[in-house]
């Protein structure tokens, strides 16, 4: 768990983050989002302590951030940036030993570890790990990022737009796959973007700043449905608010009873992915299949736009 | 131009320059025309070989030193509590370079006597600036996102600059020590002058008899050892930059 209390930064008269409070649950994505300079990055170099505060405290599973020195604080949680920051004259696997080799893990179990993340994220040890960072394509570049900072398994894991130098295409499997490993390891993950979509899709809930305040700090639901601010509403994107609503959910939490002509859709499928189908075909209804490809029934255009109204 | 061209190049000069220092008088019919009044042709008042090592030695210990002081110098003012001092330290490097390496043996000469020693402070002085700069380059123009992640992994300051600042900054140090002991081994001609035992002083002995065979001899080794040097440095720095993953020109 994660505890925020009133932190502050000022620099000169500037304030960057202005006395922010927050709890993030363990083992959850919360996602911090907001317009370009408006702290988030500030916000989550102090959790590393990469920025001290000027006021407050922030406590981790109960301990003040401030009771180790900031380098052996900063070996136990993980940090990923934009752009990755792959040592460039280190191998792909000596940059993912990074951080255990820093803790003075022995041999065998750094190259285990780094074989298992590697082998996560698709990359072959033997094949990628003698290469060097500009040997790779971005997307790889970035996984190697990621990995690097999950290499000493930190409860923890910081990431500042990770995937905002990646294409549509290799951002979302990006995204798949961090959520994924979230899942596996049961890490914390607090995420800095400045894309709503992108906090919809992740977050179990999420931060919204303006100008260095925290203004909307809930579930992706509650802050489609009731923005705190106009600000947070223009953020969330007044055209964009049924669809994002619908992206939330599953299509198998929106079945009909009854059948319907033509090709089924999965049941894991977002209820968005459905609606466009829907209104592309030109089609009332479609069949779902469960994950066995057993029938469930159907969903209907109707349906979904009742889904896709303001919850009240 | 093919690729093995500047390689066959390269290895010719160096046979060519081993040859001249080890057994100069096969060079003799060579250099026989420069002279009149059967003035001897090659150097005759010690071994060109000696004088070579040992202007080389004189240059090796110089540049050695102002690598060490100018590295050290620059990472002390690129800390974050040394960073007051960046600009009194260009200064004072700056000045040190606008004397003139005659006017600095002249001034050392009082101070510690003639000899090797008034040479080597010329020599080191001057060696500093072009180190100092490049390595002031190299560790300020670091990408930003990898000193940052430098940080975010938890190195402390030490191992950020052991394993990071300075392994990236090596390629562009090494092009300030390359310019350094080129401008050494021109220089170091002028500490015979003042009792140093460098390839001036073929050099010297040549304008004072007026024999242009010494003059050239002296001045084509400096030159020989000046380009081999800078392309032997040239390479290593290509080749580091590449395990740095830094493409340079
Ligand atoms: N070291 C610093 N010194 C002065 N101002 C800073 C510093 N770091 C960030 N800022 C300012 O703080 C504001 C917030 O920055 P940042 O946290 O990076 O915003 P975001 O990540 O939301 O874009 C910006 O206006 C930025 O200029
Ligand atoms: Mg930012």
């Amino acid at each position: 768990m994660i505890e925020i209390e009133g932190i502050t930064k000022r620099y000169d008269s500037t304030t960057v983050v202005d006395d922010v409070s927050m709890v993030i649950e363990p083992r959850t994505v919360c996602v911090i989002v907001g317009t370009s300079g408006s702290g988030k990055t500030t916000l989550l170099r102090m959790i590393n302590r990469l920025v001290e505060p000027t006021a407050g405290v922030i406590k981790l599973d109960g301990a003040d951030n401030r009771s180790l020195p900031g380098y052996e604080l900063r070996r136990s949680i993980g940090y990923a940036i934009q752009g990755h920051g792959l040592f460039p004259h280190r191998t792909v696997a000596q940059n993912i030993a990074t951080v255990p080799v820093l803790l003075g893990w022995d041999k065998a179990r750094i190259k285990a570890r780094v074989d298992e993340l590697m082998t996560l994220y698709q990359l072959d040890p033997d094949a990628f790990g003698p290469r060097y960072p500009h040997e790779l394509s971005g997307g790889q570049q970035q996984r190697v990022g990621v990995a690097r900072a999950l290499a000493a398994e930190p409860n923890v894991l910081l990431m500042d737009e990770p995937f905002g130098a990646l294409d549509p295409i290799i951002r979302n499997k990006a995204q798949e796959d961090l959520l994924a490993i979230q899942k596996r390891f049961g890490t914390t993950i607090i995420l800095v973007t400045h894309d709503m979509e992108e906090a919809v899709h992740m977050g179990d809930k999420i931060a919204v700043m303006d100008a260095g305040k925290l203004v909307q700090y809930a579930k992706p639901a509650e802050i489609l449905a009731n923005p705190a601010s106009a600000f947070v509403g223009t953020l969330v994107g007044a055209s964009e608010r049924p669809f994002r609503l619908l992206s939330l959910g599953r299509v198998r939490d929106a079945v009909e009873d009854g059948s319907a002509e033509g090709e089924a859709i999965s049941g894991d499928a977002s209820q968005r992915d459905a609606l466009a189908e829907l209104l592309w075909s030109g089609r009332p209804a479609l069949p779902v299949k469960g994950a066995d490809g057993k029938p469930l029934g159907r969903v209907t255009v109707d349906g979904l736009v009742k889904r896709a109204a303001r919850p009240a | 131009m093919k690729a093995w061209l500047p390689s066959l190049l390269r290895l010719a000069l160096v046979v060519l320059l081993v040859a001249f220092v080890t057994n100069p008088g096969w060079f003799e019919p060579l250099l026989k025309p420069l002279t009149e009044n059967n003035a001897p042709v090659i150097y005759n008042q010690g071994s060109l070989l000696t004088l070579t090592l040992l202007h080389l030695r004189i240059v090796l210990i110089a540049t050695v030193a102002a690598t060490v002081v100018a590295v050290a110098l620059a990472i002390l003012v690129t800390r974050p509590a040394g960073a007051e001092f960046l600009p009194l330290s260009r200064s004072l490097v700056n000045i040190g370079q606008t004397f003139p390496p005659v006017a600095v043996l002249a001034l050392a000469v009082p101070a510690v006597g003639f000899g090797e020693k008034p040479t080597l402070i010329a020599l080191f002085l001057y060696g500093l600036l072009p180190i100092f700069e490049n390595a002031l380059t190299g560790l300020t123009t670091l990408p930003a996102n990898v000193t940052e992640a430098a940080r975010g992994a938890g190195m402390t300051g030490w191992q950020r600059l052991t394993k990071v600042e300075l392994p990236l900054s090596a390629p562009i140090i090494l092009g300030g020590i390359r310019l350094s002991v080129v401008i050494g081994l021109a220089t170091a001609t002028i500490g015979s002058t003042v009792a140093a035992k460098t390839l001036g002083e073929v050099i010297i002995a040549g304008l004072l008899s007026n024999n242009l065979a010494f003059i050239l001899q002296g001045g084509l080794i400096v030159a020989a050892l000046a380009v081999l040097i800078y392309d032997g440095l040239s390479a290593v720095e290509r080749y580091t930059a590449r395990r740095m993953g830094r493409e340079v020109e």
